[in-house]
């Protein structure tokens, strides 16, 4: 298998770091403003509303509440943004991801993993019941969509005979992984939404509960959270385009072209039929995560591994 | 023989070595419930770094990724039994203090003794080029027995664990001859019943 | 630096780790803040076998194989030890060690 040189190492680690924080930027931006559109269906005003919502919150004093707890609730706060950007460092940006090691879709997960740890925190920092239930709901949707994200990630492992997402990228020259593996797509896709806790999975954040884990958060604390759980999807989406879509492979244009059409795409449609879902419970999703979705993935797993077996996928 | 660890390396695995004593002291010293959990995954977190720097990246980040998780859950639980949660009413909840001061501590000395007399076997082979396929290979070849085990023991602690933890069995749900057409939940879930 | 050095340091730390891990299991009076300790004992298990692999039998996969258990009792211990927490929590409203010593036999 040829090996790719990691960004840091072709391109230096200060570069390539900032261009993965511009890019974390652009797909935060790019979620929102998508988010906007769809939201109202307004056209270009809309592009610039996640610019002028965030410059009100930078300048938004910021409240706080009865006996809080500082310490945890700011780490909680800062880990949503810095976990997002941490999960794009696996990530290809023009064929190259920041770092590289021979487990990238392990740290993809463990990324998506500590945000339990951060969200919990969001919701237990401000010593406020709705914005407790909000991180205890995170919780129950976390032990629901984990196993069938990891099924759907071990199935594109499997797929492609490497964790290293370089590989994986290289192992779709022929077909792309979305043809053999459809559940493990839309179970990644949906796994998004969930750790994002947003659209039909935003019950963490519910009308409900006022808000939720995100009701006590003010200035630039519900900025940095928003900001983190729209570049996570936009992360996602990323991720999604190399695991399942063939990253940059594509006819006429460049890779990196290609690369950001399919990115804009998947970003689009999630949006757009995620807003058009209602709120699920997490105690109904947990349910039919683990006696559907999990059996599902783990035929999926299972057909890939028969299929790798057979010749199918060109390793 | 010297290390091929960097200076830089070296000087951050002791950094974390200390801190993820400091977070593991801190989680009996601190009041507040969450901050103690929190402390321990800080402890855990540091570890996987060390572990990281010995090239032994699936294990730190699997160790990352499956201590948060725990440490997640191990808060909805912590919070749920313990009677200070979120530390605003201090009060001890120790017994045997001393005692047990002095076996943590015995134990210490005997180990640290033994780690700094016993003439360890250092640099006598290769490096394999990637750990985790070693491991991998480990696992799927001649260590498969081990990870046998491990899977029936998994499943045994599933079993084990949910009958354990529930309270409710088919005669809650289906009534006491099990006539019953839907089972009583106490929640519905989501799939059709 | 020597390896041995190193080797010794980080031995240390995991032996400090395990230490601390033993206090806590032992003096702590409730069942959960009794498994934190036992955690924290197994922390110092991961760190020492890691250590053990990178410095002493890297050519082996024994080490990381002896982590990865080390991993997996730790799943089991949080998972058993949360399920009889519950149980017992359920039957008689018991949350600390000290009011379960009839369980002793």
């Amino acid at each position: 298998m040829p090996e790719t040189e990691t960004a840091a190492a072709a391109w230096g680690v200060v570069p390539s770091a900032l261009l993965v924080m511009g890019a974390a930027l652009g797909l935060g931006w790019l979620v929102a403003a998508v988010d906007r559109v769809v939201l109202t269906g307004a056209g270009a005003p809309a592009v610039l509303e996640p610019v002028r919502s965030s410059v009100r919150l930078l300048t938004e004093q910021r409240r706080t509440t009865l006996a809080p707890d500082p310490l945890l609730w700011r780490l909680g706060i800062a880990a949503v943004p810095v976990l997002a950007v941490l999960s794009l460092a696996v990530v290809p940006i023009g064929g190259r991801t920041l770092w590289s090691t021979s487990v990238d879709l392990v740290w993809f997960n463990a990324m998506e993993a500590l945000l339990w740890a951060a969200v919990w925190l969001v919701g237990w920092g401000p010593n406020a019941v709705h914005a407790l239930t909000g991180g205890y709901r995170f919780l129950a949707q976390g032990l629901a969509y984990e196993l069938p994200l990891m099924f759907s990630l071990i199935a594109v492992g499997v797929g492609a005979g490497s964790l290293r997402t370089a590989d994986i990228l290289s192992a779709q020259a022929g077909l792309w992984f979305v043809v053999s593996m459809p559940v493990a797509f839309v179970v990644f896709l949906a796994s998004a939404a969930a750790f994002a806790f947003w659209g039909p999975f935003g019950a963490p954040t519910g009308a409900d509960i006022a808000g939720g884990v995100t009701s006590e958060l003010s200035g630039v604390d519900r900025l940095l959270v928003e900001a983190g759980r729209a570049i996570f999807l936009g992360a996602t989406a990323a991720m999604a385009v190399a695991l399942f879509l063939g990253g940059g492979s594509g006819p006429w244009l460049p890779g990196p072209v290609w690369q950001l059409l399919k990115t804009v795409a998947v970003v689009v449609a999630l949006v757009w039929a995620g807003r058009r879902l209602p709120v699920l419970r997490p105690d109904r999703v947990v349910e039919v995560a683990w006696t559907v979705l999990v059996p599902v993935t783990l035929v999926q797993a299972l057909v890939v591994a028969v299929l790798l077996l057979s010749g199918f996928y060109a390793v | 023989m010297l290390t091929d660890l960097s200076g830089w390396t070296v000087a951050a695995v002791v950094v974390l070595g200390v801190l993820s004593v400091a977070g593991g002291i801190a989680v009996f010293v601190v009041d507040s419930m969450a901050r103690a959990t929190f402390a321990l995954l800080a402890s855990f977190l540091a570890v996987a770094g060390v572990l990281l720097a010995f090239d032994l990246v699936y294990l730190a980040v699997v160790t990352a990724l499956m201590m948060t998780i725990e440490m997640a859950i191990m808060a909805v639980f912590m919070i749920m039994f313990m009677m200070n949660p979120a530390g605003l009413m201090p009060m001890t909840m120790v017994h045997n203090a001393r005692g047990s001061a002095v076996t943590g501590a015995v134990t210490f000395v005997v180990l640290v003794v033994g780690i700094w007399t016993v003439d360890w076997p250092i640099g006598r082979t290769e490096r394999p080029e990637d750990s985790t396929r070693q491991l991998g290979e480990a696992i799927m070849g001649s260590h498969m027995l081990v990870m046998l085990v491990i899977g029936i023991g998994l499943f045994a602690t599933i079993l084990a664990g949910t009958v354990l933890a529930t309270a409710r069995g088919r005669y809650d749900r289906f009534g006491a001859d099990l006539a019953a057409k839907r089972p009583d939940d106490p929640i519905p879930g989501g799939l059709p019943r | 630096m020597t390896a041995e050095l190193v080797l010794q340091i980080v031995l240390t730390v995991a032996a400090g780790l395990i230490g601390v891990g033993l206090f806590g299991a032992l003096s702590q009076q409730s069942i959960v803040m009794v498994m934190m300790g036992l955690e924290l004992v197994l922390n110092g298990v991961l760190l020492a076998g890691g250590a053990a692999w990178y410095f002493l039998a890297p050519e082996l996969p024994d080490a990381q194989m002896l982590v990865v258990v080390a991993l997996v009792v730790m799943a089991v211990e949080m998972a058993m030890g949360f399920a009889v927490t519950v149980a017992i929590y359920r039957a008689r409203q018991v949350d600390m060690v000290d009011m379960a010593t009839d369980l002793r036999g």
